[in-house]
């Protein structure tokens, strides 16, 4: 593709190929910002508006029986009401063969007041009782749902810190986890103002988001980790610029992680929201949704952001930051723009047209270069931004 | 690609890895052939809301609302289990999950639940009268005795075993057929009353009730309302071979303080069961002893009534102040079982139905559908995203999700039929969602390679390099997934666990098969000349244009690759 290499790519063509070089680390504080106002608005709505908590939760009695489609819902409600039953809830939905269901969701009801519902439905609507779908649930079964579900993610939470710590470093623990209230802040958030009903299938979905979240931010870390091995070792680039480099490098891999995730779920979401009406797969599919969105947001804006700033008050990156000052400056050279270029546990510097605004300039040939053709150099050779530099 | 050499000895390495591939294919498919018969054979076991059926999950709860402990808990779920089958229900299960129980029963309705969610009543009732019923197969029964256990008690000597060492028939049943001179056959069996007017056992004694009582019919056997210690009853034994016109009940459950299987220490092979009362329950089971000793038969016997039902009616030889035993030519599984039921029944324990579920068979095929549409849905959207990115390249995506689909289907149909794993609806959304992750462990691999070959590489030494730094990623990816599943099947119940383990289960698959499929075939597919070609893979040389090796190569690229 030779037209490439005389006008700058567009965007898509810039994140086909990973040449990206969005500034996500320089500008941080913005997304901090949007995080937090995202997340005071949902916490907000959590606290001030509540939930719509299902039947699990609170207790109570669904019944479900096959009606014709112009069934009236008004005249169904006098008529279970007539039945001794308080504040029942009835609407209609659909199921996959094109039918339709009347459901009916009432307050706790005995056993023997269930088998009067179920009876009655079923004389008024001409069906079997033995087609009549019913669900009862306790009312301190939701208690004991919300208290395992908390539970789980507290055990989950600290052996995620744990294996992180363990397979990357502690800060990446801490970074991670904060990236991932985040995520559930804002997917429990999303059913506080949209008013979804919160089911034990929500709360599944929840804690499933969790898993992906940090799978997502995993994958940024990896390379993250990989980039600054030996960074140390030199003194071109600081510890955000080579964090920077790495979420560039993956920015495309996150993308597509978080898609293809996202694809199978809104799958899900269709199917559950449209064909199904109320049901498990809706359930869960919401949640998922929203949390894997944020998710996908959460490891590139934030997780990231958030590890270069907790590495950057370290002794010894503190140092290197100096130490990449003072080299720029003694130079002369103008800090190091990032620059994308494919190449691991090596950050290399490359040919550099100007500071922040390089990006228009310098298309995928110009600013990728290979090092290959370059003689290796010492350490602390010429300052020169033009010098593509090799370690190990 | 013209590198015979190295051609031939990279082959046998993708051999090898597909080899072991297929014989795991070759196993479980085996297993799955072999595994299960009639309707579900080759088909997954679905859980009741795909097929219809009721669900109820119980917390059980002891004495002042404290946890059971796990003794507690397994009898309970014996009994329970006896509930659900003796209401003639066959494929229900009664499993422990956490601190709850859960109990499926197919094709089950609100009087399953009903059925299993009443509290225990173990009462001990006199026998008023006896009627043996004629069975079709009729087998010699024996009597079953109680003796006070071997204690100094003073006037009651240990009397020998009596005249029981014949097999009894099945069950823990105690009837005493041969000196009743009332001996008749059941008379009502010609007629099949609505089930609404059934007399079941445990009903209150009437002369009309005593006659109407038919202990053939297994809905009867499976008792009814029976609080009603007050009154006498009529009563089924559990395999309806006798029916009883029973006393009130002197003793209940609130006095047993327990009961153990052992060995007649006299005999030193007959099982006996072991009876230990409370102290206020001690004087009310002495006294019964006392007024049905020395009685003519058969009001002799006391009826040990749990749920309604006579779990076994000894005679009684003795005035028994102290523990009692029950012998009778017990197995040991018999005696286990009658230990078990008067356990249960001493226990206080009261269950909460947590969740109770009733699904049509016709929701049940909704569910299902939609569940499988929505799976549908989502992996030709995965198709599709994959085609469209990594173009031909997708169809090893497409192969790959093939391999795991088969690898997970398998699994899951053997699962099945070994450990009763039934796939919910709630597991199908698993599965659906885990097709994300199985995908994901290919884009990571595929843009390492994309990485590999922008830098300059060759696609077939880019393979091998990508392979290395991918699978650490992928592995430490599919770990946390797997944290997140294993973490939440434990932590949860019902349909819940079903997601947790079938996300679990694919993401252990997805290893499996990036390893030894997805790599080993990128790996062969390296080898050919196509792959080197941008439009079919989408990845691009380091100048944006086609990778290396295709064009003359001007420069070489240092491949000094080491990774750990």
């Amino acid at each position: 593709m030779p037209e490439t290499l005389q006008k700058r790519p567009g965007l898509v063509n810039r994140l086909y190929h990973g040449n990206t070089t969005f500034p996500l680390i320089k500008a941080r504080k913005r997304f901090y910002a949007a995080s937090l106002i995202l997340v005071l608005i949902a916490a907000g709505s959590m606290i001030f508006r509540g939930f719509n908590v299902g039947v699990e939760f609170k207790g109570g009695d669904i019944f479900s029986v096959s009606a014709p489609s112009n069934v009236d819902i008004k005249e169904s409600r006098a008529f279970v009401e007539s039945l001794g039953v308080q504040e029942a809830i009835v609407q209609t939905v659909k199921t996959s063969g094109g039918d339709t269901k009347l459901r009916i969701e009432t307050e706790p009801l005995s056993a023997d007041q269930g088998n009067k519902v179920v009876a009655a439905l079923a004389k008024k609507f001409g069906v079997d009782a033995a087609t009549i779908d019913s669900k009862s649930v306790g009312a301190t079964w939701g208690d004991q749902v919300t208290k395992k579900a908390l539970q789980g993610l507290l055990v989950f939470l600290i052996a995620v810190v744990i294996y992180i710590s363990i397979r990357f470093e502690p800060k990446m623990a801490a970074a991670a986890i904060i990236a991932l209230i985040h995520d559930l802040v804002l997917a429990a958030g999303v059913y506080s103002l949209t008013y979804f009903v919160v089911t034990p299938s929500t709360v599944i979905a929840l804690l499933t988001v969790l898993g992906y979240s940090l799978y997502d931010t995993i994958v940024v870390f990896d390379k993250v980790e990989e980039n600054t091995r030996a960074i140390e070792k030199q003194s071109t680039q600081t510890y955000s610029e080579a964090a920077e480099l790495a979420v560039n490098q993956t920015f495309m891999r996150s993308i597509n992680t978080s898609l293809i995730a996202l694809l199978p779920v809104s799958g899900l979401l269709f199917v559950g929201a449209f064909l199904l009406g109320a049901g498990t797969l809706k359930d869960l599919a919401l949640a998922l949704f929203v949390g894997l969105g944020s998710g996908a947001y959460s490891s590139l804006f934030l997780a990231t952001p958030l590890l270069a700033d907790l590495k950057e008050r370290e002794p010894r990156f503190k140092a290197l930051h100096q130490r990449v000052i003072d080299r720029r400056t003694k130079g002369g050279a103008a800090p190091v723009r990032l620059s994308q270029r494919s190449s691991y546990a090596t950050p290399v510097v490359a040919e550099v047209a100007s500071t922040e605004t390089a990006a228009p300039a310098a298309g995928p040939a110009t600013v990728v270069r290979r090092p290959a053709p370059q003689p290796k150099r010492k350490k602390g050779g010429r300052p020169s931004g033009k010098a593509g530099k090799r370690k190990r | 690609m013209a590198r015979p050499g190295q051609t031939s000895r990279g082959q046998l390495h993708v051999g090898r890895y597909l080899g072991v591939l297929a014989a795991i294919f070759a196993i479980l498919y085996s297993t799955v052939i072999f595994a299960g018969s009639g309707s579900s054979w080759l088909k997954p076991k679905l859980g009741l809301d795909l097929q219809g059926g009721a669900q109820v999950i119980l917390t059980p709860e002891a004495e002042g609302g404290k946890k059971p402990n796990p003794a507690q808990l397994a009898a309970a779920v014996d009994i329970l289990r006896q509930r659900v089958n003796g209401a003639g229900v066959s494929e229900a299960e009664v499993v422990i999950e956490g601190d709850q129980i859960v109990v499926q029963v197919p094709g089950g309705n609100r009087e399953s639940i009903a059925t299993v969610t009443k509290a225990a009543q173990l009462q001990f009732r006199r026998v008023v009268e006896l009627q043996g019923v004629q069975q079709p197969v009729t087998t010699p029964t024996s009597t079953t005795t109680v003796v006070p256990r071997a204690s100094p008690a003073v006037g009651t000597p240990k009397p020998t075993a009596t005249t029981n060492k014949r097999p009894i028939s099945s069950g823990l049943l105690a009837a005493t057929p041969s000196p009743t001179p009332t001996l008749t056959p059941s008379p009502t069996a010609a007629t099949a009353p609505d089930d609404a007017d059934l007399v079941l056992s445990g009903a209150v004694y009437t002369p009309a009730n005593f006659a109407a009582l038919d202990c053939t019919n297994p809905k009867v056997r499976a008792g009814g309302a029976t609080d009603l210690p007050k009154q006498e009853i009529v009563a089924c034994d559990r395999d309806g071979s006798a029916k009883y016109r029973l006393a009130v009940a002197k003793v209940v459950g609130e006095d047993v303080k327990g009961a153990n299987v052992g060995v007649d220490q006299a005999t030193g092979v007959e099982v006996q069961v072991n009876l230990q009362f409370k102290g206020s329950g001690q004087d009310k089971w002495t006294k019964l002893t006392e007024e049905a000793f020395n009685q003519p038969p058969p009001t002799d016997q006391v009826a040990i009534v749990l749920d309604g039902v006579v779990i076994s009616a000894p005679s009684i030889k003795s005035v028994i102040n102290g523990d009692a035993q029950i012998t009778g030519g017990f197995t040991r599984k018999q005696g286990q079982e009658l230990a078990n039921n008067l356990k249960f029944g001493a226990l206080p324990l009261s269950f909460e139905a947590g969740d109770a579920e009733v699904v049509s068979a016709s929701l049940g095929e909704d569910q299902l559908r939609s569940g499988l549409l929505a799976g549908g849905i989502g992996l030709i959207a995965v198709v599709l995203y994959s085609l469209l990115y990594y173009r031909a390249l997708g169809l090893v995506t497409i192969a790959s999700l093939l391999v795991s689909a088969g690898l997970v289907y398998g699994s899951i149909v053997v699962l099945g039929d070994q450990i009763g794993f039934a796939l919910s609806l709630a597991g199908i959304a698993g599965l659906i969602v885990s097709v994300g992750i199985t995908a994901d462990s290919f884009v990571v691999f595929f843009e390492r390679l994309k990485d590999e070959i922008k830098e300059g590489r060759t696609p077939r030494s880019a393979v091998d390099r990508a392979w290395v730094r991918a699978r650490r990623t992928i592995l430490s990816a599919d770990t946390v997934s797997l944290l997140a599943a294993v973490i939440l099947y434990f932590v949860s119940v019902g349909g819940v666990r079903g997601f947790a383990f079938t996300l679990g289960l694919s993401t252990l698959l997805d290893v499996v098969v990036v390893f030894l499929f997805t790599r080993p075939l990128l790996t062969w597919l390296s080898r050919f000349r196509w792959f080197s070609h941008s439009r079919l893979t989408g990845f691009y040389g380091p100048d944006g244009g086609e990778p290396s090796g295709t064009a003359p190569r001007k420069t070489l690229v240092p491949t000094t690759v080491q990774e750990a």
